[in-house]
């Protein structure tokens, strides 16, 4: 075990000695998770808007009310024409113009149709079009809880319940697509950077002529890019815990354990790249556009798989963060247990075994 | 007894011929130089006997085992020093030797006795990166990482390449002191001049042997008589020589020239020659060849070396 011992201290000599890889390994997941936790994100909270009241009674004052209490609205401006209203928008101080007509009030209390006017700012038409549609659903609660007694209109309506997320946290699909990118980038591309840069700098040369196996070597090279992509785990977990209080309903243990065997499947990617290259830029952009941009793309984190082409759904089938992402889904945010994930499990090992199986096939003992 | 044979060795890369047909045997204890320009052929024969790459054709055994079969007895017993420096620049001067030692499964300390006289030279700056060392230093602690484990058998790839004349010196009177101990020496060099230091030398032209025997041998058989020639205008008396009748070959040699004429020219002749065409200040002088001569000699007589 010695020479093993060995060769996992000098790379960590090599991890703890370059500080500007230490800072990027440690700091990256860190930015990451806080970005996409607070910064991207696709809910909408205290959007700005202009009001022109025109009906100037209690029932728009309750409107407008209930508009600013759902959280998602903020009056911005109270105007008195509508080409103001088109002054604001130009200017970006707003994202969402409402027009009370005159005879508000007459109309909801006559059940009638009522015709509050939202105008949204479609340059941007996901937030738009979100906007305008809970504006209109705060509205037909409104007008419906005015008219208990009354007949009831004849419509279908909708109940809407959120599983595993009520709320409706982008930074639950997040966490677990921000975990899954860098796991890959710390064990694939860090590994792999690492073999290529013996094999660059000549000191490959060096430890074949010596007695120590190839496999040995690799070994103790990889063994701590494994802890520091625990570490990592740790840390993100934690983070979106504690910062994003998002659940692990789950084993934390399972969790645990199929982060683990993630960062085998990436740590033997790593190592099946640095046995096709020999320099560290080659290794880096193999990793980027054959790992990364397919776990980004692919994974599902994302674009929902569900609406993609045939092809590109097959193909996802074999990105192993497809199967990772499921997994910490299905552990994190429904707390099922090792019954409902063994599949998924079981397609990740037969990869990993694929991957080593080929790496041991193509790793050389010697130069060429 | 033979420590390293090679029998009619080739190696291809591509449509690019690196080692034809090449034999060459080194006895125990001997220090032995591969003499060769740059792209000749050494480092390929090197790596092919250090087991790092294989031959295309013919065989080779190291301290009596074959480099295919028994790489794994050679990787323990040999010492390896590759072309260029290939150890962890962001590691101690210590740790990259103590990573070596244990690596070969032994210390620093039980070994110290062979790389005392290299380490102890850099010892005082045991604590520096290797990164950060000078050229002569890193060259002196590159030796010690390769001796030691104690090898039987050391190859060095142009150890002395890119280092100053002063540490070039040291380092072969290293590479005896070294000697001294049983170790087999097979080192390559592109400096002529340091052929002179080896017991046996190997010229090496485009993959192909062009001589292998001891130096003083090699230029005993210098085949032309030789005449060192020095004057104000080299270029233009280059040029000159290479049009007469007695000349048969002559190329610049550090300030001076070397021309090798047919047997029975007299000195009388050439001063003439050279008079009557206007180079009055020639200062001319018969020589022993030199084992760069030798070398210019054997070379494909088409090919232009990049000589040293």
């Amino acid at each position: 075990m010695r020479p093993l011992r060995n060769i996992i201290q000098k790379e960590i000599w090599h991890i703890l000695r370059d500080r500007r890889t230490l800072l990027i390994l440690f700091g990256m997941p860190i930015a990451q998770i806080l970005l996409f936790g607070f910064a991207i994100t696709n809910e909408i909270k205290g959007a700005d808007i202009a009001v022109l009241d025109r009906a100037q009674d209690i029932h728009s004052q309750a409107v407008t009310e209930r508009l600013v209490a759902s959280g998602y609205f903020t009056v911005q401006a109270t105007v008195h024409s509508e080409p103001e209203i088109e002054q604001l928008f130009r200017t970006g101080q707003i994202k969402m113009g409402v027009i009370y007509p005159s005879d508000l009030g007459a109309h909801l209390e006559s059940q009638q149709p009522v015709e509050v006017q939202f105008i949204a700012d479609a340059t941007d038409p996901n937030t738009a079009t979100t906007l305008v549609n809970y504006g209109r659903a705060i509205v037909g609660d409104y007008q419906r809880e005015l008219a208990p007694l009354a007949q009831p209109p004849r419509q279908i309506q909708t109940e809407l319940r959120m599983l595993y997320n009520q709320e409706l946290e982008s930074v639950f699909l997040f966490v677990p697509g921000v975990m899954t990118i860098i796991l890959m980038l710390v064990s694939a591309m860090m590994t792999s950077i690492a073999l290529t840069r013996e094999k660059e700098l000549g000191t490959m040369e060096v430890l074949l002529v010596s007695p120590l196996r190839p496999p040995l070597i690799i070994l103790g090279k990889v063994i701590p890019y494994v802890l520091l992509s625990m570490i990592n785990t740790l840390l993100i977990l934690g983070l979106s815990v504690w910062v994003f209080d998002m659940p692990i309903r789950g084993s934390f243990v399972l969790l645990f354990a199929e982060s683990l065997l993630f960062v085998i499947t990436a740590l033997s990617l790593g190592i099946l790249i640095s046995t096709r290259t020999s320099s560290q830029q080659v290794a880096m952009m193999m990793s980027l556009m054959v790992l990364m941009l397919p776990t980004i793309l692919l994974s599902g984190f994302i674009f929902p798989i569900e609406s993609m082409p045939q092809p590109l759904q097959i193909i996802s089938h074999i990105i192993p963060a497809k199967w990772f992402i499921l997994i910490i889904k299905d552990i994190m945010l429904k707390g099922v247990g090792w019954a409902f994930i063994w599949q998924e499990t079981l397609i990740l090992t037969g990869m990993t075994t694929l991957f080593i199986g080929l790496s041991i096939r193509n790793f050389n003992i010697r130069l060429s | 007894m033979i420590t390293i044979q090679a029998n009619e060795v080739n190696k291809k890369y591509g449509d690019t011929i690196a080692l034809r047909d090449l034999s060459l045997s080194v006895e125990k204890g001997e220090l032995f130089g591969l003499i060769g320009p740059d792209g000749a052929g050494k480092t390929s024969l090197i790596r092919i006997l250090t087991t790092l790459l294989l031959a295309d054709k013919g065989t080779a055994t190291v301290n009596g085992h074959d480099v295919v079969k028994s790489y794994r007895a050679i990787r323990r017993q040999v010492g390896y020093m590759p072309g260029r420096f290939s150890l962890y620049q962001d590691l101690s001067v210590e740790e990259n030797l103590r990573f070596f030692a244990t690596a070969f499964g032994t210390t620093i300390e039980a070994n110290y006795d062979v790389i005392r006289d290299i380490y102890q030279q850099i010892e005082p700056f045991r604590r520096r990166r290797a990164g950060a060392l000078s050229g002569g230093m890193k060259q002196k602690l590159a030796l010690s990482c390769a001796l030691v484990h104690r090898p039987e058998v050391l190859f060095l790839d142009e150890p002395t390449t890119g280092v100053d004349p002063v540490s070039r010196q040291e380092f072969w009177q290293i590479l005896k002191g070294l000697q001294e101990r049983g170790i087999t020496i097979l080192v390559s060099t592109p400096y002529m001049d340091e052929a002179s230091l080896c017991d046996r030398i190997a010229l090496i032209q485009d993959g192909q042997l062009l001589g292998i025997d001891t130096p003083a041998a090699l230029r005993k058989a210098y085949p032309h008589p030789l005449w060192d020639l020095q004057s104000s205008r080299r270029y233009e008396l280059l040029h000159f020589l290479r049009q007469q009748e007695f000349t048969l070959s002559v190329f610049p040699f550090g300030e001076t020239l070397h021309l090798a004429t047919r047997p029975d020219v007299p000195e009388h002749q050439i001063r003439e020659s050279c008079y009557s065409q206007g180079f009055t200040d020639i200062q001319l002088t018969r020589i022993e060849a030199t084992i760069e001569d030798c070398f210019m000699d054997r070379m494909a007589p088409t090919a232009d070396p990049e000589i040293h």
